[in-house]
């Protein structure tokens, strides 16, 4: 995970789950989810009677250094999974790796399409939601809160995942009858977005869509209200602003200007089911403030690996992908879930989330607006923003 | 006519940074020979004092509160400032409000004597080595000094926002005669704008019509000469180190509200600062203030969508392609000395 870099917060957080999920393996602490998980697989005494240990690498959220990072927890620590990871092009580059290596790689904080599209792996599997499941969680709630006529502008990251989220917002947002006024790529090295806010203010659209992830998006929304565009009128419409997918961690660099910003999350510690009770009791106990999604999916993905080698009864790798291809689980804080088999993607419901207008403290900052259904968000495999990839076949290693 | 007035002013206020720290890098270029790559993490640190003073003001004694119960249902924990206690609730909260500007009073003293401990424990060492050993050193030093701030503030940007007379924006297009809302600028953009015109007058004012500041003129002109006449050179020039690390702290504090400090944003400026420096002409200070301002409305310009539209990533490149017009047709730059940078 990256320990420095500008994910470095959400690395650490991933890093504080990771010890927490080992613990939970091997016996110590309260259990966490392993007591609300649905199979009753793993009881304390590690994987298959064999205690869990780890090592943890910085990725320095670059895809060269988690490639080599990984490569180097294969050769000299004998790693049998790697997982973590905190961007799409880290998440696409050591599952490469691990399909050559035949590892298995569960991918930790990873949204664009390719993950599980042009890139998938037969060794890899995503527990987080992607750039289409946002889109199709978000349309309808912006059509209910909007209306029907809207005409949309976007900042677009210009790097894959940027142009993935565009794409799938978009798509998304035409089908039920708005407009796309303007895409306007951004550099990702950009730090100061005004010269790219003014143009809107004069370009008729009503919603601005920031595709921007971290830092940038940060800084691209400070601007945009900075610049008055939250209390303008346009077209006889309240002009707003939509950030598709929302970082706990980085909602707090917001501040005030994240109130009432519609977007989209996998999975919030506010949810009253008891997995993710659970797991909050743990997390918050242990570290002193809640869990940020990014611990949330990396927590899921080690129990699910664990679980599967169990069932399999064994750590070859193809009899775990084949223990999670298609496997049905609940109690992990997502409700009923599934790995498809198709693409290693996991289908659950996914949450809209809006900036929160009355912060009780500094990690009350997104109020839950709508569970969206995994109906909703569920596509075929075969779906043209996940087109050109093969999972290939499962390599089991040496 | 209104677009383009717009990406001017926001052209001013970017290149309001960019001359600020270009006016540093050039200070401490012409007075001491050298390529200072800490100099963004000196604005960095000057944007972590606002957070520094921030975390001091909202510093207080906690009560439990029953009524409301925090994530794990134990109740919240409620902290009374020590400032509101001293001063009172609303002097207290006047206080916090205007962090920013306040943060000025400490980051000055606090940058200054940075930039003393930076010059005579490191820098000094390296005054006859070749640029590419103080390149290598200083950009050591900034790595050093964000992993620093990193560890103590953690990656994410941390919210520092203006004063609430200042906060959202004003029509600025009604006062030029224009339709209302036409031009609609953020205040604390126009504050930093106003702020940088007054520090860059006030450091060439220091320059001009002191006696240090002839004497350090004289220097950046001729060191050996001014070192016979038994003026101790080197003592004014550390003192110009820590001016110029000021300079850019104070720059850097109150860039705060415009985007939330982090522990990267020196490195975000420093590239582009050293472009604007070459470009204004190494050594020259109205040059670096000139081609502060000239490439920022550039970079804004570049910006647009017709132009985007035209040249297909312009924004990201176009600075770079005015340094290698500048360096290949007049390597001196825009304001440069004749022969600096060009033997």
């Amino acid at each position: 995970m990256p320990l420095s870099g500008p994910y470095a917060d959400e690395g650490a957080d991933q890093l504080r789950a990771y010890e927490l999920v080992v613990e939970h393996l091997n016996g110590q602490g309260d259990g966490g989810m392993i007591g609300t998980f649905s199979s009753k697989t793993l009881d304390g005494t590690g994987i298959l009677g064999k205690k869990v240990a780890f090592v943890s690498g910085d990725t320095q959220t670059k895809a060269d250094a988690a490639r080599a990072t990984a490569k180097s927890m294969i050769e000299k620590d004998g790693a049998i999974m790697i997982t973590g990871g905190s961007s799409s092009s880290e998440a696409v580059a050591v599952q490469g790796l691990c399909q050559e290596a035949g590892i298995i790689f569960m991918a930790g904080l990873t949204h664009a399409n390719d993950t599980t599209g042009k890139d998938r792996k037969a060794n890899g599997f995503r527990h987080f939601f992607n750039c289409y499941m946002s889109a199709a969680a978000l349309a309808p709630v912006l059509e209910k809160q909007y209306g029907k006529e809207r005409r949309a502008y976007h900042l677009t990251a210009d790097y894959n995942w940027g142009w993935s989220q565009q794409l799938a917002i978009s798509q998304a947002t035409e089908a039920m009858g708005w407009a796309t006024v303007e895409n306007v790529l951004t550099p990702l090295a950009s730090t100061d977005f005004s010269a790219y806010i003014a143009p809107v203010l004069n370009s008729g659209a009503d919603v601005l869509f920031l595709n921007h992830y971290g830092g940038n998006m940060v800084n691209s929304l400070t601007a945009a209200v900075q610049f008055g565009l939250r209390d303008k009128q346009v077209n006889g419409k309240q002009m707003e602003i939509v950030v598709p997918l929302y970082s706990e961690l980085m909602a707090q660099g917001a501040g005030e200007n994240i109130r009432g910003i519609l977007g989209s999350s996998n999975w919030s510690w506010q949810l009253q089911d008891a997995g993710t009770q659970a797991f909050v009791k743990s997390f918050g106990t242990k570290y002193g403030f809640p869990p940020s999604q990014a611990a949330h999916t990396c927590y899921a993905q080690a129990l699910l690996y664990a679980d599967a080698a169990n069932r399999a009864g064994t750590f070859n790798p193809c009899a775990i992908v084949e223990a999670l291809e298609g496997y049905a689980f609940d109690g992990l804080g997502n409700g009923p879930t599934v790995y498809r088999a198709d693409d290693h993607q996991c289908f659950k419901d996914v949450l809209v989330m809006r900036g929160k207008e009355a912060p009780a403290n500094k990690f009350d900052v997104l109020e839950l607006v709508e569970v969206t259904p995994v109906a909703q968000v569920t596509y075929a495999p075969d779906h043209p923003q996940f087109a050109g990839g093969e999972l290939g076949t499962c390599n089991p290693g040496a | 006519m209104d677009a383009l007035l717009l990406q001017v002013l926001n052209g001013l206020d970017k290149g309001s940074a960019y001359a600020l720290i270009a006016l540093g890098l050039t200070l401490i270029f012409g007075t001491l020979g050298v390529v200072n790559f800490a100099h963004g993490a000196l604005f960095m640190i000057g944007a972590f004092c606002a957070v520094i003073l921030n975390g001091l003001f909202r510093m207080g004694f906690e009560t439990l509160d029953p009524t409301v119960l925090d994530f794990l249902g134990n109740p919240t924990k409620v902290t009374t400032t020590y400032i509101e206690t001293w001063f009172g609730p609303e002097l207290g909260a006047a206080l916090i409000d205007w962090t920013v500007p306040l943060s000025l009073l400490l980051t000055v003293p606090v940058m200054v004597l940075i930039g003393y401990v930076m010059e005579r424990g490191l820098i000094k060492h390296f005054y006859k080595r070749p640029h590419a050993d103080q390149i290598l050193v200083t950009f050591g030093l900034a790595i050093v000094l964000q992993e620093v701030i990193k560890a103590f503030f953690g990656a994410n940007p941390i919210p520092t926002p203006a004063p609430e007379a200042f906060q959202g924006s004003f029509d600025f297009g009604v006062w030029l005669g224009f339709e209302v809302n036409a031009i609609i600028y953020p205040w604390w953009r126009m504050v930093y704008f106003v702020f940088s015109l007054i520090i860059i007058g006030a450091v060439f004012a220091f320059l001009q019509f002191t006696t240090f500041g002839m004497v350090v003129r004289a220097g950046m002109a001729d060191r050996e000469t001014v070192g016979l006449l038994g003026i101790n050179i080197d003592r004014r020039f550390t003192l110009m180190f820590g001016l110029a690390a000021a300079v850019a702290g104070v720059a850097g504090a109150m860039y705060g509200p415009i985007n939330s400090p982090n522990y990267h944003m020196g490195m975000d400026f420093l590239v582009l600062s050293f472009v604007v420096v070459v470009v204004g002409g190494m050594g020259s200070l109205p040059g670096a203030v000139l081609a502060g301002f000239l490439l920022g409305i550039v970079e804004s310009f570049a910006s647009l969508n017709e132009v985007k539209s035209i040249m297909p990533g312009i924004d990201q490149i176009i600075i770079y392609l005015i340094a290698i017009g500048i360096l290949l047709t007049r390597p001196r730059g825009l304001m440069g000395r004749r022969g600096v940078m060009e033997e």
